[in-house]
């Protein structure tokens, strides 16, 4: 015990604090508004990279299981937040492995963007605004991920919605950029009332269970397990209901519309949020809940088959599209694929893996896109790009060896990660999930290295005084991009070693032990003259011709190798399959598709119950109103206002009074 | 004619008889407060004659309730007659008429 766990909290007070002195103060810093945030994050980073140590290394206490397979790690409690008889939710940390994995992605990638926008957003008048809001992102990212309780971890889950909507609609006058924060506000809706009802039916079936009702992730996930079939809700129910919140978070098909769409939020943001941190919540969701997985061989063959279907067709529309940024936006989407591939196939630590390989190249593709944008002017169109190389060296060398890393070409990290995913799947049997997974590798290559062929090579194709302006960031917004080019080069070297039996396997295994056995996957040994050399062969022969391919189509010139690129064959090939090309180009008309069927049949929908609305329900209440109003109008006439009317009455009424009482009393 | 309570009960529903008559049929606001009047002293009249056949018991005490109820009733009537004329004379001075059918500031 170091002590070190009692700074835990600050992982959290911190971004708090920094968002809520920025939101309040920040206006009357003017351009001097970054360094609460950004120091904010710096001692949060320091403090991460203290606790994931001392986890990693296991000199934290153990939190549960037992000798080979214990969980080392901190735990605390923080407060009790609701008692409310048996329904009780503490609030508390606990940092295992797997948080500890996320909070190096978490935090080194939020810091490194901090200081990139520190450059990029220099001009802009909502400076203040921006940091503000990103301070508040890594508050619920981090809570995210820390959180031990199913509803803390769905207030996060809001929370980051929220800080991801406010930052994609950042530039709130452009009216596209505001469409598409609501568009991914109300897509990820739709995936969150499937989280919450999961929620929901996690404190019902631990009802059940002997100790009560709990939020608890890990209780109640061994409470469950232990109820088995008995469960009030089938677990196969609440793993599907878990899984269709991360498929919004995370932008699975058919959630993905609103992915693409955001990146009209500023690049720095498309970074962290949209390609490193946020949408990977939907892959630690189902990563921490792999027990209850595991259970259902139904679920995990859905999350492999929507993981690997999105995969394709994500890296099928990155193919045609023009926009940097929208390249990148489909090429998230299909690595995410990939990653709930993994999950669903069985393989937990490929999948927590490729996350954090793929966050920090993608925080870096993202960036140097940033930086791309930055020099040529706002433009975002790779046609009026080009060349960029020779002006933008440091930025063109940093994304070069992102794409290296992201096509899958040893030793670069995403190699490790993505030959893991493939291997595992061919290994525990499921062959489509390998075929495609590699198809898409193929694809995954020929569209990053068409990015740069596009970008960085041949000749320039925009106008001539743009040209003549183009220049290299400033430092603050290279050196990010150089501190993440780092990790894309040898995180894989670093924790994907040996092979079969990296460092990262023997952290994850304790909190994936119980899956696997649920599993009981096949224990092969390594045979890298063997099977898995065959599949590193493979899976490496692919990212080749696809790199080779994109050359041939789009160019290259790293140093001797050269090629020109040859738009007359591109348009040939997109001549000869017209309709892939066309589906590529439009998205395969998801769009379209959605506006067809919640616009205009939705819309219809809506104005038929409207209609019931309008005639039938408040008719009838009006019917009502009027109807009473029409009799009190019919009785006005009885109160004339005259007093002998009422003295008539009363007389009456007294010798009615008198008659009754008398005929009764006389016994008729 | 014997000294029994018929006779005054009858007399007491005579006068109330007359005054009802008069509040239901006399316009003038004046004469109907009279009306009230002549009908509270006919149910006074009833109680007294109850009291003084032991209605309410034959002792001093049973026979003095009626006395209390009655002068109770009398004192009300005051009061009652007070306020009652006060108001006529407010809506006279307005209404300029002391006939109860012109007073429809009440009707809509």
């Amino acid at each position: 015990m170091s002590g070190i766990e009692a700074l835990a909290p600050l992982l959290l007070i911190l971004p708090l604090a920094g968002f809520a002195i920025t939101a309040l103060i920040g206006r009357r810093l003017h351009k001097q508004a970054h360094w609460i945030p950004v120091l904010a994050i710096g001692a949060v980073w320091l403090i991460a990279m203290g606790l994931v140590i001392q986890v990693l290394t296991e000199a934290a206490p153990i939190i549960s299981g037992e000798g080979e397979y214990a969980v080392h790690g901190f735990e605390m409690h923080l407060f009790t937040w609701i008692p409310a008889g048996e329904f009780v939710v503490d609030v508390g940390l606990v940092i295992d492995p797997l948080t500890a994995c996320l909070l190096i992605v978490v935090t080194t990638i939020g810091l490194l963007v901090h200081v990139y926008s520190i450059g990029y957003m220099s001009h802009d008048p909502g400076y203040w605004r921006f940091f503000a809001y990103l301070n508040l992102f890594m508050f619920s990212m981090l809570l995210l991920v820390l959180a031990d309780n199913w509803l803390v971890v769905f207030v996060a889950w809001e929370l980051v919605g929220l800080s991801s909507y406010l930052l994609i609609g950042f530039w709130y006058r452009k009216r596209s950029a505001m469409l598409a924060a609501k568009k991914a506000f109300i897509v990820n809706r739709v995936g969150d009332v499937g989280f919450a009802l999961g929620i929901m039916a996690i404190f019902i079936n631990t009802g059940a269970a002997s100790e009560g009702a709990t939020l608890n992730i890990r209780d109640s996930i061994h409470a469950m397990l232990e109820l088995g079939d008995a469960n009030p809700i089938p677990l196969f129910a609440v793993a599907l209901l878990l899984f269709a919140g991360a498929m919004g978070k995370s932008a699975q098909f058919p959630l993905h519309v609103w992915l693409p769409d955001a990146m009209e939020g500023p690049t720095p943001v498309s970074a962290l949020i949209h390609a490193a941190t946020m949408v990977n919540a939907g892959v630690y969701l189902v990563a921490r809940a792999n027990p209850l997985f595991a259970t259902s061989t139904d679920a995990m063959v859905i999350v492999a088959a929507i993981g690997i279907f999105t995969a394709i067709l994500a890296a099928s529309i990155a193919m045609t599209q023009t926009d940097i940024k929208r390249v990148l936006a489909y090429s998230t989407l299909s690595q995410l694929g990939y990653m709930f591939a993994a999950l669903g196939v069985g393989a937990f630590t490929a999948a927590i893996f490729h996350l954090m390989t793929h966050g920090f190249f993608k925080g870096l593709l993202f960036l140097g896109s940033g930086s791309v944008i930055h020099a040529v002017h706002e433009e975002q169109d790779m046609r009026k790009m080009g060349g960029l190389g020779r002006k933008i060296p440091i930025t063109y060398a940093t994304m070069l060896i992102g794409s290296i890393a992201i096509a899958g070409i040893p030793p670069l990290a995403g190699f490790f990660s993505k030959d893991e995913i493939l291997g595992e799947a061919f290994k525990f049997g499921f062959y489509w999930v390998w075929g495609i997974g590699l198809f898409v590798a193929l694809l995954t290559a020929f569209y990053m290295f068409r990015l740069m062929g596009l970008t960085f090579w041949g000749e320039f194709r925009g106008p001539k005084e743009i040209w003549d302006k183009i220049h290299e960031s400033p430092r603050v917004m290279t050196v990010p991009l150089i501190l993440l080019a780092i990790p894309s080069v040898l995180l894989g070297l670093a924790v994907g070693l040996p092979l079969g039996d990296s460092t990262l396997l023997h952290w994850l295994e304790p909190v994936f032990h119980e899956a696997e056995e649920i599993l009981q996957l096949p224990h092969k040994p390594y045979a890298l003259f063997g099977i898995d050399g065959v599949l590193i062969l493979a899976s490496v022969a692919v990212a080749a011709i696809g790199v080779a391919l994109a050359w041939r189509f789009f160019g290259v010139g790293i140093g001797p190798i050269r090629m020109p690129s040859r738009p007359e064959a591109v348009r040939e090939w997109a001549a000869r399959v017209p309709f892939l090309y066309r589906a590529s180009l439009n998205k395969w008309w998801f769009d379209e598709l959605n506006d067809l069927l919640f616009i205009r049949v939705g819309g219809r929908l809506a104005h038929a119950m409207w209609w019931f609305d309008r005639e039938v329900v408040d008719g009838t209440v009006n019917a009502v109103g009027r109807r009473t109003v029409a009799t009190g109008g019919g009785l006005r006439r009885v109160q004339t206002g005259r007093v002998q009317n009422y003295a008539l009455g009363i007389a009456l009424g007294l010798i009615v009074m008198v008659v009754s009482y008398l005929l009764l009393a006389s016994g008729i | 004619m014997s000294n029994s309570l018929d006779t005054y009960l009858i007399l007491s529903g005579m006068l109330f008889a007359i005054g009802s008559f008069g509040f239901l049929a006399r316009r003038n606001a004046i004469s109907m407060l009279m009306s009230i009047e002549l009908m509270l002293n006919a149910v006074n009249l009833s109680i007294v004659a109850f009291a003084a056949f032991g209605a309410f018991g034959t002792t001093q005490q049973g026979v003095g309730v009626g006395s209390v109820i009655a002068l109770m009733v009398m004192a009300v009537a005051a009061a009652e007659a007070t306020v009652g004329l006060a108001i006529v004379i407010a809506i006279y001075r307005n209404k300029r008429t002391p006939l109860v059918d012109e007073y429809d500031a009440m009707r809509q």
